[in-house]
């Protein structure tokens, strides 16, 4: 089973082996509304933990998105060019946004576990 | 994922010091979520969520609590006074309107920005006008207006008044059930209907109805229209992409203190008699403007692309040189693209100009397009 961490900013990094998948939580979906429009990185670029890495927009609002670990972007989801109202359909699943090639898995253990998410999101409102 | 706009994220403190409209307690029974916008807590948007309100008032009927909204009257004096005292302050030919006609025409500053934008409505008897301004405005307007008029004049701004808004291709089959008889109105009329003024127009584009009521009766009726099978909820951010689509502009965002009536797109509202006879505050202005043309021109755009273009970014022509800036846009679902309006350089405001808009790191071509974006369905009656 994939190990499944969350960063206070709303994503998930849902990782195996070295690959961490990338999104944001159902939770943040429902809170921006309905999404219009997902910018994606380039593939290989080189990014640091917490640096911006892609843009979710909802009718309102423009949301950078964080990189929850260090590393190189290995894939994006290149289905939300089309279809970026994926991310309000399935934030946690198909609406996956990149993919990054960890560098430092010790990165992962500053990040919270679902529980912890789920108690910080509550107390968010 | 970090906010540009916080309002979508952060839940309102309940002693946020904001005003509430008498429709509060139903907004939040209805799953709204409320916003602070111009001073009250408002809806955003309901459970259904903002896209699927936009495409209900285009293919349905869209209830809107617009109570926060400036309402006001004018006594003392017989309608041509009171006419020709608002034309010192206004370029709409408001001594032209006929018993429950309404209008649209802004309130100018000396030297000829737009203070606000307002509709005045003459009383179906014939006598008295009604005022409603914007919300972020209203005392600004009311002061303004109050300060300027004749002394036997008074004007009354009437806080105990509910706005209701309700647009769509079904709002007239949906009240003429309640309220018989508003079916005949043509566009930009009014009646009385009992306690109830409704006039035949909106801010959607759409065919539809504003309700004044006082607000004592306001949740009973809205009650009542939201139990149509017709009916949804609609909040403020499907307002907004509604009158983007529309063409139609936002106080605030697409015109401010520094803008003319010219500039802002908006000469269909200066009456030909007010052009030759000026006689309004920054009447200099917008008389020059209108004869040599404005130096600068609202657009609208259209991009190439889904990225939404937002208030204050960067227009460039061509060459790359900054020509102007975004002031309301968003990617919108009837146009099912990204639209804009913007303030740009005059020569380059004809359609089918080649612009591009500084997005983040990226220039995004935008093309200006004639507006409105979506076409206006509106009920003129003969």
């Amino acid at each position: 089973m994939a190990l499944i961490k969350y960063t206070e900013d709303h994503e998930y990094i849902s990782v195996e082996g070295d690959v961490g998948t990338v999104g944001i939580t159902s939770y943040a979906q429902e809170k921006l509304g309905d999404v219009t429009f997902v910018e994606l990185p380039a593939t290989g670029e080189k990014v640091k933990q917490g640096s911006p890495i892609a843009v979710v927009e909802s009718v309102k609002a423009a949301s950078d998105i964080y990189a929850p670990v260090s590393g190189a972007i290995a894939e994006v989801n290149e289905a939300l060019n089309d279809k970026p109202e994926l991310i309000n359909q399935d934030a946690e699943g198909a609406a996956w946004i990149l993919k990054i090639q960890i560098f430092d898995p010790a990165e992962l253990d500053k990040l919270m576990d679902r529980d912890a998410y789920l108690a910080y999101a509550k107390a968010e409102g | 994922m970090s906010e540009a706009e916080a309002i979508l994220i952060k839940p309102l403190a309940p002693d946020a010091g904001l005003r509430v409209t008498p429709l509060n307690a139903l907004h939040r029974e209805l799953g709204a979520k409320l916003v602070p916008f111009a001073g009250y807590e408002m809806p955003l948007q309901y459970a259904s969520g903002i896209v699927k309100e936009h495409n209900h008032v285009r293919s349905a009927a869209g209830f809107f609590d617009v109570s926060h909204m400036g309402q006001a009257r004018l006594t003392g004096a017989d309608f041509g006074t009171a006419a020709a005292a608002l034309e010192k302050l206004a370029p709409g030919d408001l001594l032209g309107l006929k018993p429950g006609q309404l209008r649209y025409t802004q309130l100018l500053n000396e030297s000829g920005g737009i203070i606000d934008d307002l509709m005045v409505t003459r009383g179906t008897d014939g006598e008295g006008i009604f005022l409603v301004v914007n919300a972020s405005r209203k005392e600004i307007d009311f002061g303004h207006i109050a300060e300027r008029l004749p002394k036997t004049m008074t004007l009354h701004p009437e806080p105990n008044r509910a706005l209701f808004a309700l647009q769509g291709p079904q709002a007239a089959t949906v009240l003429s059930r309640l309220i018989p008889g508003v079916e005949a109105l043509g566009f930009m009329t009014s009646a009385v209907f009992g306690p109830v003024s409704v006039s035949r127009s909106g801010y959607t584009g759409e065919d539809g109805f504003e309700i004044s009521v006082e607000a004592d009766a306001a949740e009973a009726l809205a009650r009542r229209i939201l139990s149509e099978p017709e009916v949804l909820p609609i909040g403020l951010g499907a307002r907004d992409t509604l009158r983007l689509e529309a063409g139609l502009p936002l106080y605030g965002q697409d015109m401010d203190e520094t803008v003319s009536p010219v500039e802002a797109g908006l000469s269909f509202s200066i009456g030909k008699r007010r052009r030759s006879e000026g006689g309004f505050l920054g009447a200099d202005r917008v008389l020059r403007e209108l004869a040599e043309g404005p130096k600068r021109l609202r657009v609208g755009l259209k991009l190439e692309g889904r990225a939404a273009a937002r208030h204050g970014m960067t227009i460039a022509d061509a060459a790359g040189e900054a020509v102007g800036e975004v002031t309301s846009g968003a990617f919108t679902p009837s146009a099912a693209a990204s639209i804009a309006m913007g303030c740009v350089s005059a020569p380059l405001g004809k359609p089918g100009t080649e612009l591009a808009i500084h997005i983040r790191h990226a220039t995004v071509p935008a093309q200006v397009t004639s507006m409105p974006f979506v076409p206006h369905r509106y009920v003129r009656k003969a």
